[in-house]
């Protein structure tokens, strides 16, 4: 689906795909999380996307630094270490109309953040949650995260004794109804996965393993730039198509691809691989993870999908306009209310 | 066990055998199990005085358990209008068979004891008029049987009561009438054994004790709320509309009151749809990111929390400061670091919220007093945290909130909604630029966009790193400065949009007094008593920090001013000492906390005491 930058040339609302970039990176050169930025300014230019209608919210980490380098001109909060879920919630509820893409890492998620991350996806916020995975603490200086191989050396942290959390797996059993993983080095499966997740009606979460140049990447690390390159195993060949776009089937015989449709008629398609691998499963897709844990598999692709959960804003019988444009007259009953109320007392 | 420890007041001693009735001037105090249900009974007997027209207050004190520990009600009933709590109650009904032994032991000489008949072995006073009345009759007559012929034990002593104290048993109708919300077939059933009881007592006890409740025309046209459901109201009638949570006593009553009246009055008349959401978090440090997020989205958010609430808020309540986003953060007050006395009043979050973040961080605190005040702060709470962009505390206390007490019916707010310095798509168009930190209007208050601005100037990134004028990321010395400089100038606008403080001065007075929140009412008690006594005082009731001018002029007009607040520390007094360092000396802390209300009699003694040591 996708083509390369197109340097220069407008997409269907004017804008060139300079005008999704944020502020200059501050992070170290050939970081994955770079790659990642970029990915999410290529598909919102892609997608057409009007900034002022998404929000960028992140944690605290190096990760959590990167939605200040895409979408300059949407709005953004950098919250705090662990909560940025909680934020997003407030932010989304407090206007429902608005996406959100959220970025955070191993630490953000995987630590401090567990329980919000958790608790985020149990409420089925409708956002992307973006995990820029590195197994590694960076601006501290290269402590292991909770996401790290067991068994792993680093210079600065000596073993690790603990093994990882999977952060897909607490996704998943979460309740979370898109959960995909992929790998910084494959910006093309990054940006197709990038776009059905911001068509995914709840909360998506996105697990890039993006390598760590500065603290995590000797090639016998599983979130390292040599080992994601070897031995990256995709699903399938994950593809998104846009609403009432004709899709070429190729001359695939049946069952070769499976195709999905979201809620809002765009389609996710499937091509298969290696295995038949169907995301729709919550119990097959736990097990694959579990399998590629045990097996040290680096699966990447879309691992599990359903569309079917109502989202907090659904939840909540939210009116259509957003709670931050009510009018006085909506915030503040009549006075004949006001005297109602007191005469029941 | 907490109802007293001392001695009883001088004034609450009767001569006995009883030669002059006491009309409308004594305190009750109901012992019985909690979770008995005797809320239920405890609320018709101060709701039945309420509308003899006679004034009360009632206080529960209660432990922090579901079922079993011992409770105790405590109903003042003053002609005179007096509303603090008494240490000394002259009349004890002992339900519990657990504490009757000290709770008779607690009694005055001259007290009156109901207790239930059935037990064996119930202690006498030779110098207490004790009456008992069995339960088992009524409960058998009932043909309930276990729990529920604890709720026939509490219908006994209210109809018992009734007798005793001359409460006509429509007055008992009318008030669980309200109770039950006019559910008439629960109040017929609970009015059946209160009928009962009053017919048993009126044949089988002979009253002897002085003490009675005559009808007056003291409460006419008032009501009878709790703090907790009048704040929830008041936030209702201000225009909240995203709440989040984490349930805490003292203040799950009034999310619970949020959650009765916004599905009530705050749906779309048209669609039916919802123009609020509360969001029960998983945890404090959740509920406060929600309210932050939804408060820089533009909605009008709040939370309602306690003191180990608000110690898990701290790091977000700090980048609300410093992010400027504006929240309203009620904490009802209990007693004590971690879970402390978490069913006991006091006032010591004073210096934890004012300062509540790292860095220098300085908080707008409203205090309110009364349940008219919680009301009114609703909407006073959202408007200075629009206006000033930053979290707003409102330090109300267990005993507000979580009590039943008197007050003229609110009236429509007559401030408006106010929304601040927010900047639309075409105000940034006419104004032709649009910088979220910069102070244009040298108040310290910038102006800043909502999230889904679509003026390609509006969108800004809120963070709590160092940031410039433009909400950039910049470590410059000067900016980091020129902005916390910003942040200090906006703190002292905010002095002159905070509620004042509340002014009762007698031109004679000897010293000033400063208090603040529900302490008032001993205050006022104590003052009436200390003129009783030639000393003339002037008192002070602040009602929001950061202090303006009045405050320091009201200290320069007297040489001594005592600051008297419930807890240990002194906290409102150390605040005040830093404000008006030229004058600290004048200030003398009177503080105490033991978890029980302020008394009159504490605040005399106290004062007392102090005037005294001065003489020496």
């Amino acid at each position: 689906m996708s083509s390369g930058p197109r340097r220069g040339v407008e997409n269907k609302i004017g804008l060139t795909l300079k005008d999704y970039k944020g502020q200059p990176s501050t992070l170290c050169n050939g970081c994955g999380h770079n790659s990642i930025s970029n990915q999410v300014v290529q598909v919102a230019y892609e997608l057409d996307i009007e900034q002022h209608t998404i929000l960028r919210l992140s944690g605290i980490g190096c990760s959590s630094k990167s939605p200040a380098y895409f979408l300059g001109g949407s709005f953004g909060f950098n919250s705090l270490h662990g909560r940025m879920p909680s934020l997003a919630t407030g932010a989304l509820m407090g206007n429902h109309t608005l996406h959100a893409i959220g970025v955070s890492g191993d630490g953000d998620t995987g630590s401090i953040g567990l329980g919000q991350f958790k608790h985020l996806i149990r409420r089925n916020v409708r956002m992307v949650y973006v995990v820029e995975n590195n197994g590694v603490y960076g601006l501290t200086k290269g402590q292991f995260s909770a996401t790290a191989d067991e068994g792993q050396v680093l210079k600065y942290a000596g073993e690790n004794k603990l093994p990882p959390v999977d952060v897909c797996m607490e996704a998943i059993v979460a309740g979370a109804g898109f959960v995909a993983r992929s790998f910084s080095g494959d910006a093309k499966q990054v940006r197709e996965l990038m776009k059905a997740a911001l068509h995914f009606k709840g909360t998506a979460v996105l697990d890039i393993i993006s390598p760590c140049v500065a603290f995590n990447n000797a090639d016998t690390s599983t979130k390292s730039y040599g080992y994601g390159r070897e031995h990256e195993a995709p699903l399938h060949d994950f593809g998104w198509v846009p609403p009432a776009e004709e899709i070429e089937i190729d001359d695939l015989a049946p069952g070769e691809l499976r195709i999905v449709e979201l809620h809002d008629g765009s389609l996710i398609k499937l091509q298969k691989l290696e295995e038949d691998y169907d995301p729709g499963r919550k119990v097959e897709a736990l097990r694959r993870l579990q399998t590629a844990h045990d097996n040290q598999e680096f699966i990447t692709g879309l691992i599990y999908l359903d569309e079917r959960r109502a989202t907090l804003a659904e939840i909540s019988d939210l009116t259509e306009t957003p709670l931050a444009a009510l009018s006085d007259a909506q915030l503040r009953p009549s006075r004949q209310a006001l005297a109602e109320v007191m005469a029941e007392f | 066990m907490g109802i007293q420890e001392k001695a009883p007041e001088a004034t609450a001693v009767p001569a006995r055998p009883s030669a002059q009735p006491i009309v409308n001037d004594f305190a009750i105090v109901v012992a019985t199990v909690n979770g008995t249900g005797s809320q239920t009974a405890n609320l018709a007997l101060l709701r039945a005085i309420f509308r003899m027209g006679v004034p009360v207050n009632g206080k529960n004190i209660f432990p922090s358990n579901i079922q079993g520990l011992p409770t105790w009600y405590h109903i003042r009933v003053s002609k005179e209008g007096y509303i603090a709590r008494r240490e000394t109650n002259e009349l004890l009904v002992a339900f519990n068979e657990a504490t009757v032994h000290q709770d008779i032991r607690d009694l005055p000489p001259g007290g009156v004891c109901l207790y239930n008949a059935d037990w064996r072995n119930v202690p006498t006073r030779d110098d207490v008029t004790m009456y008992g009345i069995p339960v088992r009759p009524f409960v058998a007559e009932s043909g309930l049987k276990g729990k529920l012929s604890d709720y026939i034990a509490n219908m006994v002593y209210v109809g018992a009561m009734a007798y005793l104290l001359e409460i006509p048993l429509a007055k008992i109708d009318e008030a669980l009438e309200v109770h039950f919300k006019k559910r008439r077939k629960l109040v017929e059933s609970n009015m059946a054994v209160v009928r009962a009881a009053h017919e048993w007592a009126s044949e089988n006890i002979s009253k002897t004790d002085p003490y009675r409740v005559e009808p007056m025309d003291a409460t006419s046209g008032q009501m009878l709320i709790t703090g907790n459901e009048a704040a929830a109201l008041g936030a209702v009638f201000g225009g909240v509309s995203f709440a989040a949570w984490y349930p805490i006593t003292p203040s799950t009553s009034l999310i619970d009151a949020l959650n009765d009246y916004l599905p009530k009055l705050r749906r779309d008349p048209e669609t039916g749809q919802a123009t609020y959401a509360v969001v029960q978090a998983e945890d404090e440090l959740a509920a406060i990111g929600m309210v932050l997020g939804a408060g820089w989205s533009g909605a009008r958010a709040m939370t309602a929390t306690s003191g180990p609430g608000i110690s898990l808020m701290a790091e977000y309540a700090g980048l609300g400061y410093f992010a400027e986003v504006p929240a309203v953060i009620w904490d009802i007050q209990r007693v004590g670091p971690s879970t402390g006395l978490p069913t006991r009043t006091g006032q010591g979050d004073v210096l934890f919220t004012y300062y509540l973040g790292h860095g220098d961080t300085l908080n707008v605190i409203l205090f309110p007093a009364s349940v008219a005040e919680c009301f009114e702060f609703g909407t006073t709470a959202f408007n200075l945290a629009d206006q000033l962009q930053t979290p707003i505390f409102v330090l109300s206390d267990l005993d507000l909130g979580m009590n039943n007490w008197m007050t003229e019916p609110f009236t429509y707010p007559e401030e408006p909604i106010k929304r601040g310095k927010v900047m639309t798509a075409e105000d940034i168009k006419q104004n032709g630029r649009f910088a979220r930190y910069k102070d244009v209007d040298g108040d310290g208050i910038a102006y800043r966009t909502l999230p889904g601005n679509p003026h390609p100037l509006a969108a800004w990134f809120a963070r709590g790193t160092g940031h410039n004028e433009h909400a950039v990321y910049s470590e410059r010395p000067e900016d980091w400065e020129n902005n916390m400089l910003r942040l200090r100038r906006k703190f002292d606008t905010a002095r002159g949009l905070v509620p004042g403080p509340v002014f009762d001065e007698t031109e004679d007075a000897e010293f000033g007094i400063i208090a603040f929140g529900t302490t008032e009412y001993a205050i006022d008690e104590a003052r009436d008593r200390l003129a009783k006594t030639g000393v003339q005082t002037s008192f002070m009731r602040l009602r929001a920090l950061p202090i303006n001018d009045a405050v320091r002029d009201f200290i320069a007009r007297y040489e001594r001013v005592y600051v008297v607040e419930l807890n240990r520390d002194g906290q409102l007094h150390k605040i005040l000492q830093t404000e008006v360092p030229d004058m600290a000396a004048r200030l003398v802390s009177l503080a105490h906390l033991d978890g029980m209300p302020m008394t009159a009699r504490w605040v005399v003694e106290a004062i007392e005491a102090a005037e005294s040591g001065r003489k020496e």
